[in-house]
């Protein structure tokens, strides 16, 4: 059902040197019901990723998205694959929303064949060039002049799109983001830095990390928790970049889970904060009432919904299992494009050594 | 003709820029400026500010738009003014550009050059003069080059150009203004050199010589010096750092026995030291003696001209000083001092010499 349908934001959006969009935001049925759908996912998949990890079958680092989602969909809504992601650790969602699929979801973090970086870049890894997402950043900050090196390159070859790059609060503080900043306003850049604000960069909260919070929205000031919010927000930084150069989105969101695996969350903030989040801001938990009180779907419908995506993401984990662990031969590849028949050695070096390709 | 190893990067450049549109230049006082050492002068003027790009003074900033634009498919060419101010990007280079490819099982290549001046420079001090060979060259998804020549200079810099890895080019300031004959070959636009191959400069039997950058010519010298007195000297210009030619090595330490590594950088976890590792690991039972490095001496470069003398091996070096502080000075390697000793050992060998250190340090060729 496309039928034209508009909501009003639940916060306004605010703005710095520069004009607010409406508050009033386009949308339909049809998108309602598909953020659902993918919103449930991808919340279904954090839940069933922390059960592997506790489980032992993923290995490392595990950064997980819920809370978050709403920053990945309205993003995907308002832009095409031809404008270019690129994000930090947490990448999962990010990933599925670029059109990467859960069998190399769980397979990359369980570090089988079938991942999507074949098993060689883990959790934090996560890449899909022919959707134009550049990964997947283990090193706080450095996905943020990289972005903006991706924006030139669009600016650079003419191709009209524009390059999302996700940073959190915790970065937002870093040296290099200022640098690309500034270099991407000089060049006019067409790259929008979004500031996924989830309020505390690992343990620490943001009023503790940075002496003035503001400094992250040089630009648009937006509810991260509103799916249709960050939707009217991307389409309007958009629009923005491609005519005047680089802008900020501020999202003002929240992570359900630990900053990783290994932080329980709770240390440095309270149960009843979460709790009240939860309750008062949840991503999906909006958009279902949304659907509900325009009657655009009944409360089993959705109940299904989530029934069926909890059976894809479980599909999904058998299938994943399945999958075999990487060829030994595959330590040596992909360390170059062209390794010039060049020998490279294994940690046993009498052993084990190959010649690169 | 002869040419400068400034013009043979400068054409270079110009070249590939002019054969591929997705080739572009960026960094500090690369345009209007014409580089701070002229590397990149003219090129402005040629192919306008669409294709060469002046930075502010933020290497993080800049290299790391340089690797996005590479993971977008440009080929960026990325001047740092001196490699020493790399270290505010290496971030970029080791995480960012070097192993992107493997993480993302051959997903994200990255075509990119960063280049500029390396090691040693005159007078500048600690920050301002340092080798980063074995730096980068320890990092696997990295190709490290290092030219010596104008030949070098021309044919590695159009192959890092248009090879689909990031690539460090590591040049030397006091190099760029020496002249090398080229030949006609050099000189064509389609002139590449293979990466990953090293150079015999001079053909030898008694002793193999491998150096890079600056210290080739010094080689060179030593080799003619050991000529004259009957020993001939094989001479390795490596060329290439990453992957490192350890075949070409291997053969020739195999036909001479004899190995002497040289290099400006500091001498531990050196390019001499994993060159004397391979000797060791594939060629031990052909040495004759054991091998000998020539480095930088082991600490910060010193700016006073008598101390910056005994960090860098000289090849006139004077010792005024005898055996009363020898103990100071016998850390410091030269190549006097090695020229001597290899006389001496091979005097020895021919049973002449009984003790090789009856004469100390007290030497200058």
């Amino acid at each position: 059902d496309s039928t034209p349908l508009t909501i009003e934001t639940s916060v306004p959006f605010t703005s710095h040197q520069c004009e607010a969009p409406s508050r009033t935001v386009d949308t339909s049925p049809k998108e309602l019901l598909s953020f659902f759908r993918d919103m449930a996912l991808m919340r279904r998949m954090e839940i069933a990723a922390d059960s592997l990890y506790k489980a032992k079958l993923v290995r490392g680092f595990c950064h997980l998205y819920d809370g978050q989602e709403a920053v990945a969909i309205g993003m995907e809504a308002a832009i095409t694959k031809k404008d270019a992601i690129i994000t930090a650790y947490r990448d999962h969602c990010t990933f599925l929303g670029r059109g990467g699929n859960l069998l190399q979801v769980f397979s990359e973090l369980m570090g089988r064949r079938d991942g999507c970086s074949r098993g060689k870049g883990g959790s934090m890894h996560f890449y899909k060039k022919d959707a134009n997402f550049y990964g997947g950043h283990g090193i706080v900050g450095a996905q943020v002049p990289l972005g903006c090196g991706l924006a030139f390159a669009q600016k650079y070859s003419k191709d009209e799109a524009v390059t999302f790059a996700l940073y959190g609060d915790g970065a937002a503080n870093q040296g290099q983001l200022f640098e690309a900043l500034n270099i991407s306003a000089l060049w006019d850049l067409p790259a929008i830095l979004v500031c996924e604000n989830n309020h505390y960069g690992m343990g620490t909260a943001e009023w503790r990390a940075a002496k003035s919070p503001s400094y992250y929205k040089r630009g648009d000031y937006v509810d991260g928790m509103d799916a249709l919010a960050v939707k009217q927000a991307c389409k309007f930084a958009k629009e923005h970049a491609l005519k005047n150069g680089p802008i900020i989105l501020e999202m003002d969101t929240y992570r359900y889970h630990g900053h990783s695996m290994s932080d329980p969350g709770s240390t440095y903030r309270t149960r009843d904060e979460i709790t009240g989040v939860r309750q008062e801001r949840d991503p999906i938990e909006r958009i279902r009432k949304l659907i509900l009180s325009h009657d655009l779907a009944t409360e089993k419908e959705l109940k299904d919904i989530e029934k069926e995506m909890r059976k894809r993401v479980d599909d999904a984990i058998a299938q994943a299992k399945e999958s075999p662990m990487p060829d030994p031969s595959e330590l040596f590849t992909n360390v170059y494009v062209k390794g010039y028949g060049v020998e490279s050695y294994g940690a046993d070096r009498k052993e084990f050594r190959a010649v690169l390709p | 003709a002869p040419m400068t190893v400034r013009d043979a990067l400068n054409s270079a450049l110009d070249e590939e820029m002019s054969a591929d549109p997705t080739v572009f230049v960026m960094g500090e006082e690369v345009g209007e400026y014409q580089g701070a050492y002229k590397i990149t002068k003219g090129l402005l003027e040629k192919y306008g500010p669409q294709r060469v790009f002046d930075t502010p003074i933020t290497e993080a900033g800049f290299a790391g738009i340089g690797v996005g634009a590479a993971y977008h498919s440009l080929r960026p060419v990325v001047e740092f003014m001196t490699f020493n101010f790399s270290m505010q990007a290496i971030d970029h280079i080791i995480n960012s550009a070097a192993k992107s490819n493997y993480m993302s099982a051959g997903q994200i290549s990255v075509p990119i050059v960063f280049r500029g001046p390396n090691g040693a420079a005159a007078g500048v001090g600690a920050q301002h003069s340092q080798c980063y060979a074995a730096w980068f060259g320890s990092c696997p998804g990295l190709k490290v080059l290092c030219p010596y020549s104008s030949e070098d200079a021309r044919g590695l810099l159009k192959a890092a150009i248009r090879d689909p890895d990031p690539v460090v080019f590591l040049e030397n300031e006091l190099l760029y203004g020496e002249s090398f004959p080229v030949s006609a070959e050099v000189l064509d636009s389609d002139f590449c050199l293979p990466i990953g191959k090293a150079k015999i400069e001079r053909e030898g039997k008694d002793v193999t010589i491998t150096a890079f950058s600056k210290m080739v010519g010094h080689a060179l010298k030593a080799a003619e010096i050991l000529a004259k007195e009957g020993i001939s000297a094989e001479v390795i210009n490596l060329r290439t750092i990453r992957p490192l030619d350890r075949a070409t090595i291997n053969a020739s330490v195999r036909k001479t026995n004899r190995l002497v590594t040289a290099e400006e950088g500091f001498p531990q976890n050196g390019v001499g030291a994993e060159i004397c590792a391979s000797v060791v690991e594939e060629s031990f039972e052909y040495l004759d003696a054991p091998v000998e490095r020539i480095a930088g001496a082991d600490v910060p470069m010193p700016y006073a001209t008598n101390l910056e003398r005994l960090a860098v091996p000289q090849f006139q070096f004077q010792i005024k000083h005898r055996k009363h502080d020898s103990g100071l000075f016998e850390s410091l390697l030269t190549w006097s001092t090695l020229l001597r000793r290899l006389r001496i050992l091979f005097v020895q060998q021919r049973g002449l010499v009984s003790d090789p250190f009856e004469c100390g340090f007290s030497v200058s060729p």
